[in-house]
């Protein structure tokens, strides 16, 4: 049977998540610390909602319960040569 | 796997070009994007995955989900589906880690735009709200990340349902130029197309966003935009299931098909597993019938289909089985999707043993259901709640569409999962609200109430219960929190 893949940017699986939750790691905070699950190109947008149905199935909370993690720029994936440009009045 | 012939469509195949993958020539057509036209190619697989060097393909064909990352023209990490092609562009699968470009760090200027509003997305929502701002003499810039206004109407061939005033019974695709025609009109309003704002800013006096500009060689620029006002117009990312085999290429997101078939006339494949019945599954059933792609099942979880009887209808007479009470066990396939294997479901979404079946086919569609887009939204320190009933974390906002940041509005898909009817009209009234507080009230506030009026009209209807029932829920935190 082929791998269950919760988070396709950084190759992190059901299984994976699972584990993790059963070491403890029962927030999508704290899971994205252990697993770099959305951490990758497309920021959780894919795997978020999966890991909150995961979560509130093995850990019993509510769905509402579950924080989001914190959003940080850039959101999509931006060349660090543009983000290095100069300060500069248009 | 060009459609040639669509009993509605006709697709622009004027200026062929010639481009490289992995050195090799293709030939692809001016308008296509890089994904379309890889995929019209028979090209499926775009990268390596890190860890387990799986085959990456296309998903949602937005931009939003990441899986078609691509080298083009040596600089990796490029979003193939909303990158339009170029004559002679080398395109690379990636492998893992993207090898990093030769060329050398060129120094570039940061350009400053003071605008009075941004309006953050071209669909319907977006575009409305930048029309009804405009109209009341307010300076606006609109931002899409596609190479085309319009957002996800430019696919809808079908007709819409609800009120005239919202262009009930005319097609997405005709609304999509009327409103782009419109805009095109207006001299105060400043489009950036191939465009994303990235970021949001602690800035003094105004909003502060960073957006990035994809130019037509490839590389990108970078402005400062300054706002007194934003409308989030962002819409909605499509819902990923979990299964084995999930990332085959060949599993996509129903709408991310929509858009190869009916924006580029390309075929996602020759036989399609559809997962969900709702309005989605059912309607892109039929269109992929249209564009003669054979539909082998519609698999439904829940024991009743879950979108309008008039689409489930159709596609039950053109000989689709529609299955309700199954579900979707595993994907299977080496390079991408060779066959599905499906089972009955009982309580509690457990698998009833001896019911499963196989299915031959190479594509399977994901049409469960849809996430507002809120990741940048909720940068702006707004107050971001699980509303089910919305389809998942929305912004806390009042009936102008305003959210807990002052001068921060929301409108369409992105703040609660409703329709492009009910998108235009949270358009219109987050566009006016916005203009009314930017202006300082500086005129009569009767078209706000219409608007308002002609909304709870769509919501009373029998297809608007969900939405109503989760723009209630939004309404009581709202208050409770005041």
């Amino acid at each position: 049977m082929k791998k269950t893949i919760i988070c396709r940017c950084e190759d992190v699986t059901e299984e994976d998540v699972l584990q993790a939750i059963d070491e403890g790691f029962e927030d999508i905070e704290e899971l994205r610390k252990r697993l770099r699950l959305g951490m990758g190109p497309c920021q959780g947008r894919t795997c978020i909602p999966l890991v909150i149905r995961i979560l509130a199935k093995k850990t019993g909370k509510n769905v509402e319960d579950i924080p989001l993690p914190t959003s940080r720029p850039p959101i999509v994936p931006v060349t660090l040569e543009a983000l290095a440009s100069d300060e500069d009045e248009e | 796997m060009r459609i040639k012939k669509h009993p509605i469509l006709e697709f622009d195949r004027e200026k062929k070009l010639r481009f490289y993958i992995n050195g090799k020539e293709l030939y692809g057509y001016e308008g296509e994007t890089i994904s379309a036209a890889l995929f019209a190619n028979g090209v499926t697989t775009f990268s390596r995955s890190l860890k387990y060097n799986h085959p990456r393909g296309f998903f949602c064909g937005i931009g939003k989900c990441s899986s078609c990352l691509m080298t083009v023209n040596g600089i990796p990490n490029t979003r193939t589906c909303i990158t339009p092609l170029k004559d002679g562009v080398e395109v690379k699968t990636q492998d893992a880690y993207a090898d990093l470009p030769e060329t050398k760090h060129k120094r570039h200027k940061k350009k400053v735009i003071n605008t009075d509003l941004l309006v953050i997305g071209g669909g319907p929502a977006g575009l409305s709200a930048a029309l009804e701002a405009a109209k009341h003499g307010v300076n606006v810039l609109l931002v899409d990340e596609n190479p085309i206004l319009g957002g996800q109407l430019i696919k809808q061939t079908h007709k819409f349902f609800g009120s005239r005033e919202e262009k009930a019974g005319t097609r997405g695709v005709e609304i999509a130029q009327q409103l782009r025609k419109e805009v095109e009109k207006q001299e105060n309003i400043r489009v950036f197309l191939k465009s994303t704002v990235f970021g949001y800013y602690e800035c003094e006096q105004n909003h502060c966003f960073g957006m990035v500009k994809r130019r037509e060689d490839y590389t990108e620029e970078i402005y400062e935009l300054h706002c007194k006002s934003v409308i989030f117009a962002c819409g909605a990312m499509e819902n990923m299931l979990a299964f084995p085999g999930n990332d085959l290429p060949g599993v996509y997101g129903a709408g991310g098909v929509q858009t190869l078939m009916n924006v580029y006339g390309v075929k996602p494949g020759r036989r399609v597993l559809m997962v969900g019945s709702g309005n989605v599954g059912l309607i892109v059933s039929y269109q992929l019938l249209q564009a003669d792609v054979d539909v082998a099942y519609i698999v439904e979880g829940l024991p009743k289909i879950g979108g309008y009887h008039v689409h489930a209808a159709k596609v039950r007479r053109c000989g689709v089985p529609i299955l309700t009470s199954h579900t979707i066990v595993e994907a299977y396939g080496n390079e991408r999707v060779e066959g599905a294997r499906i089972a009955k479901v009982g309580k509690n979404w457990s698998i009833i043993p001896g019911t499963e079946m196989d299915v031959k086919c190479d594509t399977i569609c994901l049409a469960v259901g849809l996430t507002p887009s809120i990741r940048l939204l909720s940068q702006t320190g707004a107050e971001i709640r699980f509303i089910r009933e919305a389809g998942g974390h929305v912004a806390l906002h009042n009936k102008n569409m305003e959210t807990t940041v002052p001068g921060v509005y929301v409108a369409g898909d992105g703040s609660g999962i409703e329709e492009a009817s009910t998108a235009m009209l949270e358009g219109k009234i987050a566009g006016f609200s916005a203009a009314y507080k930017i202006k300082n009230k500086a005129f009569d506030s009767k078209p706000l109430k219409l608007y308002h009026e002609e909304l709870e009209r769509l919501r009373d209807g029998p297809f608007g219960v969900k939405g109503r029932k989760a723009k209630e829920k939004i309404a009581v935190q709202w208050s409770d929190k005041r």
